[in-house]
């Protein structure tokens, strides 16, 4: 139970932090086009959030797949496939909790006055400047919620990951699937403990969240 | 280069056309020293200012800052906002709020040496007087600070013109003439194009060498301010310089002898207006400032008024240390400016029977 722990744990550090990475550029370019297909991406964005786990794992499964031409490029690269391995479940998670990111942070920027860009504009600062020294500052609750929601979805995800992880003790196996293992086996007392820890964690981070946006939204500037 | 060394003497020159609301069309050559430009709101103000910056781009048109193109549709140039060295001190501020006073006026000084940027930045706000709020978050300065510290920031950059939008609206008055005061002392020493937008005509008095009228996106006139507001000789001028008297009148007469023409308002009511190049019959309109109108409990005689005119007062409204009077003579209903003294010692009410008096010149003849 403790190994499923630490793999859930490590694929939620390593999903948000890649969507902290890839999630700023979309939620930048959502928030600041004047593209007319804009709501087209929004739209892809936020798919995972209305599909079933069951087809979304599916779809990615295929995609995945040694058959697949990721997956066959990804076997002659590393030897490996990626279907049914760590790699592959993170970057499944990372598509499963996208709109879970980006769509904190593009509200955000998206609420960050006009004008202020305007002035940085002609203060000299590049777009580059603006966006580290303006947008985020100004973003921080967003971007923090974006984060913690995009972990705590990862480590709540169920259906995905049994589609694409199989169930791979030490490797794949996270803890709602175990908890699943457990229960399937009348094994209540271990299922209990794990969702009992799940259910801690998750009010813990939600807690931390909200709080820290009540800090934030008592700044005079908010 | 060391602060406020930069003396650029270029003009600016624009000629600007963007559709938009409303449809701008001006053309502008800003010497160095302050221009207003004054209008309504909604005349298209912010949105030349803008065009100037690189914060919007016109359909068509050009502009320059003494040799430099920064637009040119015809040639495809367009300088990003980030390299045209304008100051733009933008109608809100836009003072980043999550930084200080100090951090806000570095921001735009180059250089990396942070010590050095510091200090100048305390230098500038030293200049206008602001040094004590330097470490305050600039959302918790009170709306004096607010202004000089934007003000501060965009010229510590040694800007080549500068780009005020309402900069003195919501200052109480004896902020708005210290600033005012502060500005044209600092524009003095370095004589940069200062290009200055408000809607405040006794702002123009004591900012400006110059001042350009736009009324729905044209300019429709300039020069001096009292030459400007004074003898406007067009509809749109005295609209937009807010002339409270506009008559619909038909000339009757010229006087080319002694200068005037008359020009009949209504059945029993006609104005002497100083002679201008309105043929007799033409249909014009005459303006008059309601604090060029005079009032007299009884008829004056031996003055050199031209225009005496029977009336009845309909309404007096106090506002401050106004009085408004609404006026009727014949069908026509003018409103006067008066002080309240001038009510008491006159006794002037509702229904009180007057005498109106303008002078001439105070009566001008408008073309549409």
């Amino acid at each position: 139970m403790t190994t499923a722990l630490l793999v859930s744990l490590k694929l939620a550090a390593i999903v948000s932090a890649a969507l902290l990475v890839i999630g700023l550029p979309i939620a930048y370019w959502i928030a600041f086009t004047k593209r007319r297909w804009r709501f087209l991406v929004e739209a892809a964005v936020g798919l995972p959030i209305v599909l079933p786990p069951t087809v979304l794992g599916f779809y990615l499964l295929v995609a995945l797949g040694p058959r697949s031409p990721l997956g066959a490029a990804w076997i002659r690269w590393t030897g490996d496939p990626l279907a049914f391995s760590f790699t592959g479940l993170v970057l499944g998670s990372i598509i499963y909790s996208l709109p879970f990111a980006v769509q904190p942070f593009a509200a955000s920027f998206a609420g960050v006055d006009r004008n202020l860009l305007a002035a940085s504009a002609t203060l000299g600062a590049s777009r580059w400047r603006t966006f580290w020294r303006v947008v985020v500052p100004l973003s921080l609750p967003g971007l923090i919620t974006g984060i913690a929601l995009s972990f705590a979805h990862t480590l709540g995800e169920f259906g995905v990951v049994l589609m694409i992880g199989g169930n791979i003790p030490g490797a794949t196996q996270t803890i709602s699937i175990a908890i699943y293992d457990e229960v399937q086996a009348l094994n209540y007392a271990a299922a209990n403990q794990a969702a009992l820890i799940l259910l801690v964690l998750s009010f813990v981070l939600l807690t931390c969240v909200y709080g820290l946006n009540r800090r934030w939204s008592g700044w005079p500037w908010r | 280069m060391a602060v406020g060394a930069q003396v650029s003497s270029w003009p600016l020159k624009a000629r600007i056309r963007l559709h938009g609301t409303p449809n701008v069309d001006v053309r502008l050559e800003l010497p160095p020293g302050i221009t207003v430009l004054f209008g309504p709101s909604g005349a298209g103000k912010t949105t030349v200012l803008d065009c100037l910056a690189g914060l919007r781009t016109p359909d068509e048109g050009e502009i320059s800052s003494g040799d430099k193109v920064l637009f040119s549709s015809q040639r495809r140039i367009d300088v990003p906002p980030q390299r045209r060295h304008a100051g733009y001190v933008l109608q809100d501020l836009g003072l980043f709020p999550h930084l200080t006073a100090a951090q806000n006026v570095e921001y735009g000084l180059s250089g990396s040496d942070s010590r050095v940027r510091r200090q100048r930045a305390m230098e500038w706000l030293e200049r206008f007087r602001v040094q004590h709020v330097a470490g305050r978050k600039a959302n918790l300065l009170s709306g004096g600070e607010a202004q000089r510290v934007a003000l501060a920031r965009a010229l510590a950059r040694g800007p080549e013109f500068l780009l005020l939008d309402e900069p003195l609206t919501a200052l109480d008055l004896p902020t708005k003439a210290r600033l005012m005061d502060d500005l044209v002392a600092w524009n003095r020493e370095n004589p940069i194009p200062v290009l200055y937008v408000t809607h405040d005509r006794s702002e123009v008095y004591s900012v400006a060498e110059r001042v350009l009228v736009i009324s729905a996106g044209r300019i429709v006139a300039s020069g001096r301010p009292d030459k400007v507001f004074d003898s406007p000789q067009q509809l749109a001028v005295a609209h937009a310089t807010g002339y409270e008297n506009i008559l619909d009148a038909v000339v009757i007469a010229h006087h080319a002898d002694v200068g005037t023409m008359t020009c009949r308002i209504g059945p029993e009511l006609s104005l002497e207006c100083p002679l201008g190049p309105h043929p007799v019959g033409a249909r014009l309109r005459v303006a008059v400032r309601a604090g060029d109108i005079l009032l007299a409990r009884e008829r004056p005689n031996a003055i050199s008024a031209r225009n005496i005119l029977p009336a009845t007062i309909t309404r007096l409204e106090r506002r401050d240390m106004l009085v408004i009077a609404r006026v009727r003579t014949g069908e026509t209903e003018l409103e006067a400016h008066i002080t309240p003294g001038a009510v008491q010692s006159l006794e002037l009410a509702a229904d009180v029977s007057v005498w109106l008096v303008l002078k001439t010149h105070s009566c001008h003849a408008l073309r549409d």
